[in-house]
């Protein structure tokens, strides 16, 4: 999907179509499903017993991480290990906001913005350096605020804190707040990847995912884009950290600061699928899947989890889900378009029109030389996207 | 006098970081590969002596004999399947794999060792030192091993500027398709490469088990992080920079532990952001190397 490949359009601009969807209905019924599931899962408490609606909060928030990180990596190519920097200080902040009589549910989303306006800075740092380098700059980043946060003895220093603010409510009560709470940080989450890849930015970061050199040489602004991704994901990890606290009831410096979120959130979204809103989803349905049917051995899910994720990165690039979204061409997030031909009617939603690009996520995140072949026609979404990125009045 | 004596031991602590580090430096240099697997190679390399000193016994001090040929070997090895078949994917994918690595080494030791942290006995070795004046004393150890690392150093500088393999090494790392138009298989030294990386990090992880101890997360939380902080505070791609970077770290390191014993490591991580941020290309890089 090289983005400087031009469009194969006839010469008359009129006779394409373009749009998001290969029907005028799928949106309505795309927003009817997504309300639906979002009634069910909310009407959860109701139903289930708390064992579930606490595993479903775990669920959420490593939902919420992966979504950030598949932002950071799959699209704007940061790969970041050490987003644990935010989930820790998510966690810390509402810490402190509840120590000084907030309600921790209302500290949340103040921890998350705090966790973005520190992002600024750790961006500043951290943007010197490319790629690897970069990467473990994060690392770094996130070593050296477990280290400051177990300096404060006012904290809980090394051994952590306990939450305090949410005593007086009854478990039971707490518990569903809880998961409601961890539902709506990853609607929101969910809802913020999905419009921003919709949006002006979404077409530079699909740009970047398909072939940085050629989304520079139309003349995005990477760099903008990327900072902007690098603050998202730690206003979402930072809301993730706070939910992890919440849902704890307290906070150890070592487990809030592990690198170990970032190996899940990694993980999981390379399984599913970098580089599409779906991977990570589904990514982390199997993490918790794996998780429970292999916690009886110890670090062993990790090390299955690790191989697969290394097994896929290699050979199946495009995860699991790009395996589903190429088999049945479907789409539950369509951040891409659809373009055909006026007279030939829209794209059939059983088989795609092969000489009609499809829309969607095109293959994988490297540049454009790598791409297995024959995967996607070319220059579909992807030149209709880098046009967009092209435009000098992107902001 | 005290302060003295934490730049010294700052110093020669920082040749060690300079072996952990050239092996970054090499592979990052050569195949463009950062290796987010290289430190838990050296705790890796630091259990296999371990291994080694118990079914052979020989003196911990010579376990680097079988060890280091072994780490060569599997560098190669590794090179040639896993890290090549990433390389053809890209960058990104690079990281993810050897990320993926770090984990999966880390956990195993886990499963397959335990949480305890091991060092390499080596006797009276390890304590024994000269004083220069009433409140230097330098262990023999910490310069035997920074004698080692500027040997090692001296060594890979010689053989990537005079010997054969050296020359198709830089000859790669500057133009791979150059290189290959003329007949050289870059693989093959792309593996001769990391062989060398892996015996370098093989010996520096030997050497940080004698001088203190590892576990299994050792590797993540501690020695990458000390390695890279020495590679870009150096600039990358240049050795001596490296060293230098080391050194830095070193005593950055050493002087914080001398304000306050639990600022040791903040004070080397402080010290690798303030460079960053006043100079990122490094000690001894240009401008254009970021």
């Amino acid at each position: 999907m090289t983005a400087a490949q031009p469009v194969t359009a006839p010469a008359s601009q009129d006779h394409v179509r373009v749009s998001r969807s290969r029907h005028r209905l799928v949106p309505v019924l795309a927003g009817l499903a997504s309300l639906g599931v979002l009634v069910v899962f909310g009407a959860l408490p109701y139903i289930v017993f708390s064992g579930t609606t606490n595993l479903l909060v775990n669920v959420f928030i490593l939902m919420a991480m992966a979504t950030m990180w598949n932002l950071l990596a799959g699209y704007a190519g940061l790969v970041s290990v050490g987003q644990q920097a935010f989930i820790g200080l998510g966690a810390y902040f509402v810490l402190i906001l509840a120590m000084h009589g907030t309600n921790p549910f209302l500290a949340l989303p103040l921890a998350a913005v705090g966790c973005g306006v520190i992002g600024l800075p750790v961006w500043w740092i951290v943007s010197r350096l490319r790629s690897g380098y970069f990467a473990i700059a994060t690392w770094v980043v996130a070593s050296v605020c477990e280290a400051l946060i177990i300096r404060f003895p006012s904290l809980g220093g090394g051994t952590g804190a306990p939450l305090p603010g949410l005593g007086s409510l009854e478990p039971t009560l707490l518990t569903a707040y809880t998961y409601w709470v961890s539902l709506a940080v990853l609607v929101v989450v969910l809802a913020a990847a999905y419009l921003i890849l919709r949006s002006r930015v979404g077409l530079v970061l699909t740009a970047i995912r398909d072939d940085e050199i050629g989304a520079r040489s139309v003349g995005a602004r990477v760099w903008r884009a990327r900072q902007f991704v690098f603050v998202v994901a730690a206003i979402g990890c930072g809301a993730a950290g706070g939910l992890l606290i919440i849902s704890q009831l307290n906070v150890q410096p070592t487990s809030a600061f592990a690198v170990q979120w970032s190996a899940e959130m990694i993980f999981v979204t390379i399984i599913g699928g970098i580089g599409t809103i779906e991977g990570p989803i589904l990514g982390t349905i199997l993490f918790f899947v794996l998780q429970e049917n292999l916690s009886s051995y110890g670090a062993w899910y990790l090390i299955v989890l690790g191989l697969v994720a290394i097994a896929v990165a290699i050979w199946a690039r495009r995860g699991l889900w790009g395996l589903i979204a190429d088999r049945w061409n479907i789409r539950v997030f369509p951040v891409g378009y659809y373009l055909w031909l006026e007279g030939q009617g829209r794209p059939s939603l059983r088989r795609p029109l092969r000489g009609a690009p499809s829309g969607g996520p095109p293959a994988g995140n490297l540049p454009a030389g790598n791409q297995p072949p024959g995967n996607l026609p070319a220059g579909g979404s992807g030149a209709a996207e880098a046009a967009g990125a092209a435009d000098p009045a992107d902001g | 006098m005290s302060w003295v004596n934490a730049i010294i031991q700052g110093i020669l602590i920082g040749g060690l970081y300079a072996l952990f580090a050239c092996g970054l430096s090499l592979m990052f240099g050569v195949m463009k590969v950062i290796n987010l697997a290289h430190g838990d190679l050296a705790v890796v390399a630091g259990y296999l002596a371990v291994g080694v000193i118990a079914v052979t016994h020989i003196p911990a001090v010579w376990s680097f004999i079988l060890v280091v040929p072994i780490f060569a070997v599997a560098g190669y090895v590794l090179q040639r399947t896993l890290i090549q078949a990433s390389l053809n994917r890209g960058v990104l994918t690079t990281l993810l794999v050897t990320f993926g690595l770090s984990v999966v080494i880390e956990n195993a030791l886990l499963q397959f060792s335990s949480a305890n942290s091991h060092s390499l006995g080596i006797g009276h070795l390890v304590s024994d030192s000269f004083s220069i004046g009433p409140q230097i004393s330098i262990a023999y150890l910490l310069v035997a091993i920074f004698v080692v690392a500027v040997v090692v150093l001296l060594g890979l500088q010689y053989f990537l500027s005079l010997s054969r393999h050296g020359r198709l090494i830089r000859a790669v790392a500057d133009d791979r398709e150059a290189a290959q138009l003329s007949g050289v298989d870059y693989r093959h030294i792309f593996g001769i490469a990391a062989g060398i990386a892996f015996a370098t990090v093989a010996l520096a992880g030997i050497a940080w088990g004698m001088v203190s101890a590892f576990a299994p997360t050792t590797g993540t939380d501690t020695l990458l992080l000390f390695a890279f902080e020495a590679v870009v505070i150096g600039g990358l791609g240049s050795l001596w920079g490296t060293l230098a970077g080391g050194i830095i770290l070193g005593v950055a390191q050493q002087i914080g532990a001398q304000i306050n014993s639990a600022d040791q490591f903040l004070a080397g991580q402080l010290v690798f952001l303030l460079l960053l941020v006043i100079r990122p290309q490094g000690l001894t890089g240009q401008q254009s190397t970021t």
